[in-house]
């Protein structure tokens, strides 16, 4: 961590004046340092051939620092992680803050520190940024935005209209790991446990992928904020068709079912972060699931369902006795139960 | 995890329901008393899996969706005032007051906090001298042990800045009240496994034996649920009606005693307000004059106009299990999840909402 003369971020470190320049040259600009931001103009100055994929997000995470990561690897992994459901490879990222003042400098600096290292880990480099301070109260420590682009791979053919009748849909690993970590850190519901984020990115694993198997992968998605039953829901419904899935194969963590469990919550509508879903045509899907598992990021990736002719617009689920019951997106937050 | 996929073994789920088909001789109706149960049936898809002639009904165990609207408006108030922090479980947060519901005052400003324990309702109340802590204390017989310990601890260490709001219901005087109702036919329960593990299986003996009616204390989990129904079957084919003990692993014949020794300290029993039902005599608990000091209703003396309940709603009915929600003209229309009209759509263990969120026969 630089040298620095203030202890916490003030409303002057956004200013956009001395204090601005003081907070980003005492080795913002140094840490993230590469050819594009180097140049230090308005924006960045981008060579981009054929087709591209864009995608943004914005960041905000109550605590900001939790088991497994921080929001900064968070801002960065998922900016590239949706650029790589894209099929694209992603290339570069801007990054904007939005602090609310009074964050000590050091936690600043450990973000910094994290984005840095997520930004090496898959590739791509922050070209362009923004520092804004708001008030104290006015914000909830730090928001992140982050934008990113990247060329296309070009065996890539991901789309919704690809999904046909028969499509296997596999998961990459555990589901809920995520959303549980950050319940089980809250305060007034803190938990003991050694359950962590699954934050990563997955660029490199999507990319293998695509390598592999090229127009056989129909759709990816990472099921982020609604979890895997709210994507799972968005999917079958815009695209009109049935998804059947079978409870007993979603893959999940003991400790994770336990906390949801315990808290009354649906593993099926927990955040995830380093977790995606393919479409993928059924005559490829043991061996796109085979090529998955030997990766780190695909260990427990497990087949948990099937596209359908029947029920279109539904997501129907056979349960862990043989039921079937219906997944339908949830009207709010979950909300930890009573009893 | 073993203690879970036990009780969610298909095989043995497939082997109960053949025991139950076999064993049926003529239509029975069964209540599952408790929100929890009504849950694991909706998210097992049990009910389909039942034959037709067991029909479940949904009873009034749902302590979220119970909770009368005035009080409800009154933690609002509460909430709304500048030195208070109102501590909540989770669910009561959606439940619409009859302006607008805690999440909506939360939003506008107001502390509101989400807390699994109310013990730590207390520790906020103790870090933050300067404000009034108040725990919005609701549920049945299973979360009235740790609201009471709340109050004796908060007691003990000397904490002036902590209250309860509390509004307990019991399990006993409900079923009595559905059985009373002329309307319901009901020939068979399934009590609260949790509320009994705190309570024992005492108060069930009388019930069951001057209504005439099996009465078989029930866990969660779906093989659970399987097992309570079929001892509830065979006891009704039997011409039998005698409280039986299908979650043993959890509830003893007279619950934890511990736990109702702090309840009995802290609580006594009166008439408690039922939101969609109305009164039932010795139906809740309210706080000893002995803790008056952690009684919100008494230190604030918050008095709010009764608001109308929306006159289109039967969650009455639907409780008492003489409906179901598909025979309600509101169900899934202007009353959803997003826009509840009444109690039962709330919370997911509401009978509505449990049935909108599982059976998929209504879009959102």
């Amino acid at each position: 961590m630089p040298k620095l003369d203030f202890d916490v971020i003030t409303l002057g470190h956004g200013s956009g004046g001395v204090l601005t320049n003081k907070l980003l040259d005492s080795g913002v600009f140094e840490l993230l340092s590469n050819d594009i931001l180097d140049e230090r103009h308005d924006g960045a100055f981008l060579e981009l051939n054929g087709k591209t994929a864009f995608s943004t997000d914005s960041f905000l995470v109550s605590p900001i620092f939790f088991p497994g990561g921080n929001i900064g690897e968070l801002a960065v992994n998922g900016t590239v992680n949706d650029l790589a459901m894209c099929g694209a490879i992603p290339k570069y990222l801007s990054l904007s803050f939005i602090i609310e003042e009074g964050l000590p400098v050091k936690e600043f600096w450990d973000i910094l520190v994290a984005i840095k290292f997520a930004c090496e880990k898959a590739g791509v480099k922050i070209v362009t940024g923004d520092t804004k301070v708001v008030e104290k109260g006015k914000g909830d420590k730090i928001f992140i935005n982050t934008s990113g682009v990247g060329p296309i791979h070009p065996k890539a053919k991901i789309s919704a209209k690809n999904i046909s009748i028969g499509d296997k849909i596999i998961i990459s690993g555990n589901v809920a790991s995520h959303g549980m970590t950050i319940m089980s850190v809250r305060e007034g519901l803190e938990f003991e446990s050694e359950i962590k984020s699954d934050t990563t990115n997955l660029n490199y694993t999507i990319l293998n992928l695509i390598e592999q198997f090229g127009e056989n992968i129909h759709l990816l998605t990472d099921p982020t904020r609604g979890g895997v039953a709210t994507v799972l829901k968005e999917i079958a419904q815009s695209s009109e068709i049935g998804i059947d899935l079978v409870q007993r194969d979603f893959p999940i963590d003991d400790q994770v079912a336990s906390a949801c469990e315990l808290l009354g919550l649906d593993p099926l509508y927990v955040a995830n972060e380093g977790l995606f879903i393919a479409f993928v045509s059924a005559s490829n899907a043991d061996a796109v699931l085979a090529a998955l598992q030997e990766e780190e990021n695909g260990k427990n990736a497990r087949i948990i369902g099937s596209v359908v002719t029947e029920h279109p617009k539904q997501v129907i689920m056979e349960s862990a006795i043989g039921g079937k019951r219906v997944i339908s997106m949830l009207p709010g937050e979950q909300l930890p139960r009573i009893c | 995890m073993k203690y879970m996929s036990e009780y969610r073994d298909p095989d043995l789920a497939k082997k109960y329901l053949e025991e139950i088909k076999n064993t049926v001789s003529r239509p029975w109706s069964i209540m599952e008393v408790c929100g929890g149960q009504t849950h694991s049936l909706v998210k097992n898809g049990i009910i389909e899996m039942l034959p037709d002639s067991v029909t479940m009904i949904h009873g009034p165990g749902c302590p979220v969706c119970v909770t009368p609207l005035n009080l409800i408006d009154k933690a609002i108030y509460l909430a709304e005032e500048k030195d208070v922090i109102l501590c909540s479980f989770g669910d009561m947060l959606r439940v619409p007051g009859s302006q607008k519901s805690l999440l909506e005052a939360k939003a506008q400003g107001a502390d509101v906090r989400i807390l699994y324990s109310p013990l730590e309702a207390v520790k906020i109340a103790e870090d933050n001298p300067d404000k009034e802590v108040v725990f919005f204390a609701v549920g049945f017989e299973t979360t009235a042990p740790a609201n009471a310990l709340s109050v004796v601890h908060a007691h003990r260490r000397g904490v002036k800045n902590y209250s309860i709001l509390a509004s307990h219901v019991l399990v006993p005087p409900a079923i009595k009240a559905v059985i009373d109702d002329e309307e319901s036919k009901i020939d068979g329960f399934l009590a609260a496994g949790h509320v009994c593990t705190i309570m024992g299986n005492t108060e069930y003996h009388p019930l069951s034996a001057e209504y005439k009616v099996p009465i078989v204390v029930t866990g969660f989990e779906p093989l659970d649920v399987l097992q309570g129904i079929l001892m509830v079957i065979r006891q009704l084919e039997q011409s039998k009606s005698i409280v039986e003990n299908q979650y043993a692993r959890i509830v003893r014949e007279d619950g934890n005693p511990d736990a109702q020794k702090v309840i009995d300290e802290v609580f006594e029993v009166r008439n408690q307000m039922w939101r969609g039902i109305g009164e039932i005599p010795d139906s809740g608990y309210a706080v000893r004059e002995k803790y008056a000091d952690f009684d919100a209703t008494k230190k604030y003396n918050v008095t709010i106009e009764e608001a109308p309940e929306n006159p289109d709603c039967i969650s009455g009915q639907i409780m008492k299990g003489i409906k179901k929600p598909f025979e309600c003209s509101q169900f899934g229309k202007t009353c959803k999840p997003t826009n509840p009209l009444g109690a039962p759509m709330v919370s997911s263990e509401g009978a509505c909402a449990a049935y909108y969120h599982f059976s998929g026969l209504v879009e959102a």
